[in-house]
């Protein structure tokens, strides 16, 4: 069951402009020391997935910096491992605009390699997910495209993809839609193929002018393709505002999700080690409910909130509902409260800031506050 | 290949019997210190910050722990395709085998590794001390020197003088006199068991203690005082940081209580001189609502519910709801439970601490540690006096 693992590295960029000015959103740091990247590479590598291909597009120095060869991932190998996919060619821009562009972009690639399956994942999705009994899934049913799926009730209005399935799990109906309420079944931008399924899909694709992969080949294809879906019921986070990210990051002050995200069955999620040292706390340090990564020197209080590798805490600042990025530095008597603060920020003495949960404070990177 | 110009033999096959239950599975430069390192980090690191990319570890005492920790070399940045790391244990050839008598027998039986890297000198380490320290000063002065050999040394209380290899040295550095543990220290210079040679000569030295039937086969008892006596040039190197030797329970505590504070004697955040480690791949430390976390260090994947006071936290340890640890060190994958109470407490990797248990008493100081050794379960509301040992051999 050789199985070749596809990230999408850029896609939904545009949707978390503030993480994202500065890095692909593949490369946003989550959690206190990982990178979003990290949940997709470390199910892939957990799931026996030893050749990964990670399709990039613009601002992905971050990107390469962070996976560099990949050895954190166990993904440094002499066959497969971690391959970057940057934009090859030239000039037609549409090829990069839709999932489908991607991956007709990489067709090449994918000719050349000699796994049985292909699954395809987006990176914004903050999981910890067996990709091997999807795999299973969709050989049992002998489908075409397995769709991974997940029941959500809809509040907010947002483009989504949504799908009907009938008992065996066959998907009967697939629909883009923003109008989507109360539960629904949602797709989660992760998929399986038969590789060479796909790349017989590829040249029909073409042949048929076909732009996008959910309207005409998902949506148009239900009557004409086995295409099965796999419903995940496990934890499940889809960044895709800042908000979103706000509240998603801050729920893994509760130990459960914790427990299912970074300890599934002894699957851990993986990430680049920085050599910090280990984290200090003062005589008047005061920490409660918050996640504290190595590195930090805290002096101060802080309270409901997610530090980074590195982040130096003055004596006499306060903390609260806050996230702060590698390396952030808060001045004596500051006051922060709901506050996303990226990379490198500078927050000098006595400066009081404040956001809402709904909308967090976000300082950008290297900013002197 | 392009000859290396120095490699380093690390010794790291010393049992370490004075830290009891600590050493009683794992050899002691295996031992955790400071939340997330063992002493073996600080050695191999200072290679790699020194530009050394050749290192022979040589074990012998309980390997299995630092073998799988030592591994490739890559966290130390020390997986290379010409050099790296290696261990080194003893073996067996066509004329027989046999352990390692002494520190020189050691890296005699290694002289294969020596010819084999061919380099022009050869750095000596030992695998239990606590220092970060830039081999490459030191081998810049011993090529300067046109030395044979160059010792490191630093400077000891008079009063702890008589425990160290004492060394005295004239105004250019040439070392004029070395006594083993001498009961009337002529000086303060404590040699640190750092030695670099010009890689001929420490081979005819080696070959020729070998065959001297009355020799210990000991650098500091025989090779040093015989090339001496030979009027051999031999150089002292001055060494003025952060060093300890952790070859006993009490030394290892203080070493890691030298990390805390706000101007810790020993500071390890310094990005320009990092220690690596091996590390689980785990999420950062959780305190919840009632853990209180004052003046102590720990690393990643801990959960802490309890009061940790003055102590080192090491990786995935947690910490019940009630419990109190103060001046202690609890080292890796350790469960404290509910309303436990820990006082100078030394809890090493894997130990279960039931409930309501209490390690150490009014009594306990740091001389009276109470040790609890690897895998160890201490039953609910049992209590262990200060300066006891609890070890069930290493047993999972």
């Amino acid at each position: 069951m050789k199985t070749l693992g596809i990230v999408f590295g850029n896609i939904h960029d545009d949707e978390i402009g503030e993480l994202t000015a500065v890095r692909s959103i593949a490369s946003v740091p989550f959690g206190g020391r990982f990178r979003l990247i990290d949940f997709v590479l470390s199910n892939m590598v957990n799931s026996g997935i030893s050749k990964v291909g990670v399709i990039t597009k613009n601002n992905y120095q971050s990107l390469m910096d962070h996976v560099g060869s990949g050895k954190h991932w166990d993904l440094s190998r002499k066959n497969g491992g971690l391959i970057i996919l940057p934009p090859y060619g030239g000039g037609d821009k549409d090829l990069y605009s839709h999932r489908l562009g991607a991956i007709k972009n990489i067709s090449g690639f994918i000719r050349h390699c000699d796994e049985e399956y292909v699954i395809f994942s987006d990176c914004d999705n903050v999981c910890n997910m067996n990709f091997a009994s999807v795999v299973q899934s969709h050989i049992d049913n002998h489908a075409d495209i397995t769709l991974v799926a997940r029941k959500k009730n809809l509040i907010n209005q947002k483009p989504r993809t949504i799908m009907e399935v009938d008992k065996s799990g066959k998907v009967t109906k697939v629909v883009n839609t923003t109008k989507a309420q109360g539960e629904n079944i949602v797709f989660a931008n992760i998929f399986v193929m038969n590789r060479k399924f796909l790349l017989n899909l590829l040249e029909t694709a073409s042949e048929l002018g076909y732009v996008s992969f959910t309207n005409d080949i998902l949506a148009k294809g239900c009557s004409q393709y086995n295409i099965y879906s796999y419903m995940q019921d496990g934890y499940f986070a889809t960044i895709d505002s800042l908000g979103n990210y706000y509240k998603h990051s801050l729920e893994l002050l509760n130990k459960n999700i914790r427990d299912e995200l970074f300890y599934r069955d002894g699957a851990n999620i993986y990430t680049k080690v920085r050599d910090s040292a280990p984290c200090k706390v003062g005589s008047n340090g005061i920490i409660t409910n918050s996640l504290i990564a190595d590195g930090c020197d805290i002096q101060g209080e802080v309270k409901n909130s997610i530090l980074f590798r590195g982040v130096k805490v003055a004596k006499g600042a306060k903390i609260s509902n806050c996230i702060l990025f590698q390396d952030a530095v808060i001045g004596e008597g500051s006051s922060l409260n709901c506050v996303v603060a990226d990379k490198l920020v500078t927050v000098l003495e006595g400066r009081i800031l404040s956001g809402h949960e709904t909308h967090p404070y976000f300082i950008s990177k290297h900013a002197v506050i | 290949m392009k000859k290396k110009k120095c490699i380093a033999m690390l010794l790291a096959g010393g049992q370490g019997t004075r830290l009891f239950a600590l050493t009683n599975s794992v050899a002691k430069p295996a031992v955790s210190f400071g939340a997330k390192y063992r002493i073996i980090d600080f050695p191999l690191s200072n290679c790699t910050n020194s530009g050394i990319d050749t290192v022979g570890v040589l074990t012998q005492y309980q390997p299995l722990v630092l073998n799988e920790y030592v591994g490739n070399g890559e966290p130390w940045d020390l997986d290379r395709s010409y050099g790296g790391v290696h261990t080194l244990p003893p073996y067996q050839a066509k004329k027989g085998g046999e352990w390692y008598k002494g520190t020189a027998n050691a890296i005699y039986q290694n002289l294969h590794f020596l010819n084999e890297y061919d380099s022009e000198h050869v750095l000596i380490l030992s695998g239990d001390h606590i220092y970060k320290m830039d081999y490459s000063k030191m081998l810049a002065e011993h090529i300067a020197h046109n030395a044979d050999c160059t010792i490191a040394v630093i400077d000891v209380p008079a009063e702890e003088a008589s425990r160290f290899g004492i060394m005295d040295y004239a105004p250019d550095k040439s070392v004029t006199s070395f006594e083993e543990k001498p009961k009337i220290p002529k000086s303060n210079h404590a040699s640190m068991g750092i030695y670099i040679f010009k890689k001929d000569v420490l081979v005819r030295e080696l070959v020729a203690d070998e065959a001297d039937k009355s020799s210990v086969n000991d650098f500091g008892k025989n090779i040093i005082p015989k090339m001496l006596a030979a009027k051999a040039r031999m150089y002292a190197y001055q060494f003025d940081g952060y060093w300890k030797d952790v070859g006993t329970v009490t030394s290892l505590w203080e070493a890691n209580m030298d990390l805390l504070g706000d101007k810790p004697a020993f500071d390890l955040d310094d990005p320009s001189f990092k220690i690596y480690s091996r590390n689980q791949p785990l999420p950062p430390s959780y305190i919840g609502e009632t853990g209180k976390f004052i003046n102590s260090i720990m690393t990643t994947g801990c959960e802490i519910h309890g009061t940790v006071i003055n102590s080192v936290i090491g990786e995935g340890v947690t910490v019940g709801k009630g419990a109190v640890i103060e001046n202690s060190i609890v080292m890796q994958g350790t469960v404290v439970g509910k309303n436990v109470k820990i006082k100078y407490g030394m809890i090493d990797e894997h130990v279960t601490i039931e409930d309501k248990a209490q390690i150490g008493d009014d009594k306990s100081d740091k001389t009276r540690i109470a040790l609890v050794g690897r895998n160890s379960v201490i039953k609910r509301g049992t209590v262990v006096p200060s300066g006891d040992i609890v070890d069930n051999g290493g047993q999972e």
